[in-house]
């Protein structure tokens, strides 16, 4: 029989080992410093190539603080761990990228790992970015490496102990990192294989319109099964899209490069970045990631899919008199019947994702809100009414507007939901 | 339908069409003329009053929604003859030429002032991208909200001197 003693070192032992085995698979070497890559020396055309791709990437978005110099990072990210800040991406070799070398950029994106051998949190949505080619990779280095250096320093992350203890990241990967290039499916057209490429990988569709786990991973088995984003819902984008009228790759290639498209909606709050980059890569990119995200959406799609729009005007009206008045001063003059700017291929509310989903998110969102137009964008415009209407108002619109335009059932929660929405927009 | 609010520190009280935008109210039923009709539709601020302190587009504002709230049109600031700071400004860089979005301008502008005296130029910018001018005299209108700034941090004894 074993003494006591005995287990307590066989114990200890297995311990040590295990913590051996977790540093084994936590541990990343660092990869040496290099000074900063003359700009001259790269390809005009990769730097260009490179620039499109970063555009699907969306690495502005992120990577880019309000007001900030671009790519210069600082953008506050909240997620349900804290707030992680964005890096800067821009060539400086001390707060920057300056010192990395292609290796250690390829590292980052594929693998998710620092210069300096740190891990990296998956808010850089590397779990798609490993999916990207060699060639691509090469091309967004030479962009990034061939923008203005900016000397600036994020500033540290604020996550929820012991979150910042990032060894702990490695076992993140080893559930959800799955390296490698995107599955070519031969039964289908090159134009969809080009699509899922960039929707897999690069684009990170998933990364907003894919439900995530308490592990803040997403969940796989429900691809596209719609997501949370900064607050708004990121609809599915499989066969439990809501929208009254079938998406096509025609009407999504027009949404996805104008951000509005008559018979269906309009891009909204965090789409609208995304919908602006893609105003300025390949017409044949934008086209390739419509084919692929209209045969995600076709694939089981719930009955129903193709009812006509409704416009319960009258009933709407008897049940909410108030808002019904207020929709006539505040909304009509852009969204009733006849209005001018129905004219002007703007989607009529029966149409909208938005009043069809199952929660009031992205309705009181874009009510209080509206939707900002950036100056170099003809995306749609719409003025913010979290000033002239108090939260009762707002959230007897947002019930109208159910009643009148979905033909489905009434939300419930509108009030709570709305006090909640507003009081996190005045908290960023 | 009965309206009581609060219009410019006077309890006021008026009867219209629920519907009725509060700029049609503002300048028809209190002729309250400064705010202007420029797009109708929110999109270039000629309309700008403030609600409750905050600066709202009069023209999508149905008078519904005023019940009991606070609105604060160009006259509450001052008059020809006792300008406020901000309206005092403008004239000093006469930063208006035509002159029709300058009430909503201003209006803008002092939403701006009332949360802080020491606004960076881009917060400025980023302030007043809603509110468009045609003659082109932005760059005036920047100067005169910079004086006011300078000017009532001066009158606050705050530092930062007037430029």
């Amino acid at each position: 029989m074993r003494s006591k003693k005995q287990l307590m070192l066989a114990a200890g032992a297995v311990v040590i080992a295990g913590g051996l085995v977790a540093l084994g698979i936590s541990y990343r070497p660092g990869i040496q410093p290099i000074p900063r890559p003359d700009p001259m020396n790269f390809e005009p055309q990769q730097v260009a190539d490179g620039a499109k791709l970063a555009a699907i990437g969306d690495c502005t978005v992120c990577h880019t603080a309000e007001g900030g110099k671009a790519y210069a990072g600082g953008r506050a990210l909240e997620t349900p761990f804290g707030t992680l800040y964005a890096t800067n991406i821009t060539p400086d070799e001390v707060t920057g990228i300056g010192s990395w070398s292609f290796d250690a950029f390829r590292r980052a994106m594929a693998q998710g790992v620092s210069r300096d051998g740190h891990h990296l949190y998956p808010a850089l949505p590397y779990e798609h970015f490993t999916h990207v080619s060699e060639a691509d990779l090469l091309a967004i280095y030479a962009f990034l490496m061939t923008r203005e250096a900016v000397h600036s320093q994020a500033p540290a992350n604020e996550l929820i102990p012991p979150l910042g203890f990032r060894p702990l990241l490695a076992g993140w990967k080893l559930l959800f990192l799955h390296q490698g290039p995107t599955v070519v499916d031969a039964s289908k057209s090159t134009e969809w294989n080009r699509g899922a490429y960039l929707v897999e990988g690069l684009g990170h569709c998933g990364g907003c319109h894919t439900p995530r786990n308490l592990a803040g991973g997403e969940e796989a088995s429900h691809a596209y099964a719609g997501g949370i984003a900064e607050g708004w819902v990121a609809p599915p984008l499989n066969g439990q899209n809501p929208s009254k009228k079938p998406w096509t790759p025609e009407s999504l290639y027009v949404y996805l490069r104008t951000g509005v498209e008559a018979q269906h909606s309009a891009a909204a709050g965090p789409m609208g970045p995304v919908v602006h980059d893609l105003a300025a890569v390949p017409e044949e990119d934008v086209r390739a990631i419509a084919t692929y995200i209209a045969s995600k959406m076709s694939e089981n799609t719930s009955t129903g899919l193709s009812s006509e729009p409704v416009d319960h005007r009258e009933a709407a009206a008897t049940q909410f008199p108030e808002a019904a008045a207020l929709f006539a001063g505040a909304c009509a003059d852009c969204h009733d019947r006849g209005a001018p700017m129905m004219g002007q291929g703007r989607p009529a509310l029966s149409s909208v994702t938005s009043i069809q989903l199952d929660t009031p998110d992205n309705v009181t969102q874009v009510i209080l809100s509206g939707i900002p137009a950036p100056l170099d964008s003809k995306t749609p415009y719409m003025p913010p009414f979290a000033a002239p209407l108090t939260d009762p108002q707002i959230s007897g619109l947002v019930s109208y507007l159910r009643a009148r335009f979905s033909g489905k059932a009434a939300w419930q929660g509108v009030e709570k939901k709305v006090t909640d929405i507003r009081k996190s927009g005045e908290g960023r | 339908m009965t309206i009581d609010l609060t219009l410019n520190g006077r309890s006021v009280s008026v009867d219209a069409d629920p519907t009725t935008p509060l700029l049609y109210v503002l300048r028809d039923d209190f002729a309250l003329n400064g705010a202007k009709y420029g797009c109708g539709l929110g999109q270039c601020g000629a309309c700008t009053v403030h609600v409750d302190g905050k600066p709202v587009f009069s023209c999508v504002t149905p008078i519904a929604a005023m019940g009991g709230r606070s609105v604060r049109t160009i006259e509450g600031l001052g008059s020809i003859d006792k300008p406020s700071v901000l309206q005092a400004a403008f004239e000093k860089e006469q930063a208006a030429q035509c002159g029709y979005c300058i009430a909503g301008m201003i209006m803008r502008a002092q939403s701006l002032l009332d949360r802080k005296t020491d606004p960076s130029e881009e917060e400025i910018r980023t302030h007043m991208q809603t509110n468009l001018c045609r003659c082109g005299t932005h760059m005036r209108i920047l100067r005169a909200i910079k004086r006011a700034a300078a000017m009532l941090r001066d009158a606050n004894g705050e530092t930062g001197a007037v430029q």
